[in-house]
């Protein structure tokens, strides 16, 4: 699917106000967990990475491609494993309480 | 089949924007997390049906790729102690940016791959019809159009020009965190590679910038190669001089950096679900560069100008 001309100048401006917009109001204590958050989300790399690996046709594509599919996996996978950990302190008391009972 | 790969991206560029809403508040943060990784695995599984994936070799190669460094990044995430978490962050942001680097790498390939093949058809096209040599044909193509035999004439000058962007960008991204990376890490120390650091780092941003145009007109590989190697020294040079303290504040401008890359490189493959990531992370991840080099009260171009004039003979 292309994407062309204007058409793609107005996905790239309402994105970059989303991107603006959501996170606004974010407090002190949530900015590096925010920032590693943001960092999963373009781990969404690993789509085009296993595209462009998809439609590889020459061994020196393929290598490359497959660089890009290990590397864009790695920032997707690693990206959610820490932001994970790092949300795990912010649990309600009630769920602490449950599991603290387990 | 292509119109439930467009639906899920929809889909996922909706949960995206949704998770990272639940992320800046403490309350719904952790189901932030939640629906972004949501997200991502409808994205990547989607993506096995993509009509442009094709090949047995080429399944084999992505399903072993995600597995080798899922398996490798599950673990690393896991074992790290809650202290080392930045330089984690760092690391994984700049395995992105590399993986930006290296799609923009794969289409420029594609490009040079298909440019011989069209130019020698056309000319022996007009070698058979204007009764001349195959080469001097040739010659004749290249001299009247040299932009049919050149990356931007393989691929559009629009896709070009984001791919060339997104690849400078993600290279830069890619070394810069690996810096700081090792620096968070402690494996190193140093605050300058070369004398007069920041007057050779102007230098090789320069270079780099000269040959990004010049991959632009190019229909050499070792133009491309160039300037693939010289994003990656100037990403080292320029995370290089900075302290330990502004780290943080730089890994996430990296980080905003590494989502725009993304955001180009789905431009130049014509995928909307990385275009709106990418974007939303490359605003997101500007807005909290400012607003923490704001609470760690250092304005932002102290940060990133952090040893000017003091390098000499900094160690």
């Amino acid at each position: 699917m292309a994407i062309e001309g204007f058409v793609a100048i107005y996905i790239f401006m309402l994105a970059a106000f989303a991107g603006f917009e959501v996170i606004s109001r974010v407090p002190v204590i949530l900015h590096t967990p925010l920032m590693s958050g943001s960092n999963f989300v373009h781990g969404i790399v690993v789509v085009g990475a296993m595209v462009v690996l998809g439609h590889a046709e020459t061994t020196a594509e393929q290598v490359v491609g497959f660089i890009a599919v290990v590397l864009a996996a790695g920032n997707a996978v690693g990206g959610y494993v820490v932001t994970e950990r790092m949300l795990e302190m912010f649990k309600s008391k009630d769920e602490q309480k449950k599991e603290a009972k387990e | 089949m292509n119109f439930i790969v467009q639906l899920t991206y929809l889909l996922a560029a909706v949960l995206f924007i949704l998770g990272l809403k639940g992320m800046s508040s403490p309350k719904t943060a952790r189901k932030g997390i939640i629906w972004a990784g949501v997200g991502m695995v409808l994205a990547t599984l989607v993506t096995f049906v993509h009509p442009a994936v094709h090949g047995l070799t080429n399944y084999l190669l992505i399903i072993i790729g995600i597995a080798v460094a899922g398996v490798l990044a599950w673990w690393s995430g896991r074992r790290v102690g809650m202290t080392e978490m930045p330089q984690m962050v760092a690391l994984y942001n700049g395995m992105g940016g590399g993986a930006a680097a290296a799609i923009a790498g794969v289409e420029m390939l594609r490009a040079l791959r298909t440019l011989p093949g069209d130019l020698q058809s056309q000319a022996q096209a007009l070698s058979n019809e204007a009764g001349i040599s195959l080469a001097a044909a040739e010659a004749a193509l290249r001299a009247e159009g040299a932009a049919t035999a050149s990356v931007a004439g393989a691929l559009g000058a629009d896709v070009a020009i984001l791919a060339i962007l997104g690849a400078l960008i993600g290279t830069v991204a890619f070394s810069g965190s690996l810096v700081a990376w090792a620096k968070l890490d402690g494996r190193m120390k140093r605050n300058s590679l070369v004398p007069a650091q920041q007057v050779v780092n102007i230098v090789v941003f320069g270079l780099t910038v000269l040959f990004g145009v010049m991959t632009f007109f190019t229909d050499s590989i070792a133009v491309v190669a160039i300037f693939f190697a010289l994003g990656l020294l100037f990403g080292v040079f320029v995370a290089v001089p900075i302290g330990g303290a502004d780290m943080p504040v730089i890994i996430s401008l990296f980080n905003a950096l590494t989502g725009l890359a993304v955001g180009f490189e789905g431009y130049a493959i014509g995928n909307p679900a990385m275009i709106i990531a990418g974007t939303v992370v490359g605003a997101a991840g500007t807005l909290l560069t400012q607003l923490m080099a704001k609470a760690m009260n250092r304005p932002l171009t102290n940060v990133l100008f952090a040893g000017w004039g003091s390098t000499e003979g900094a160690t």
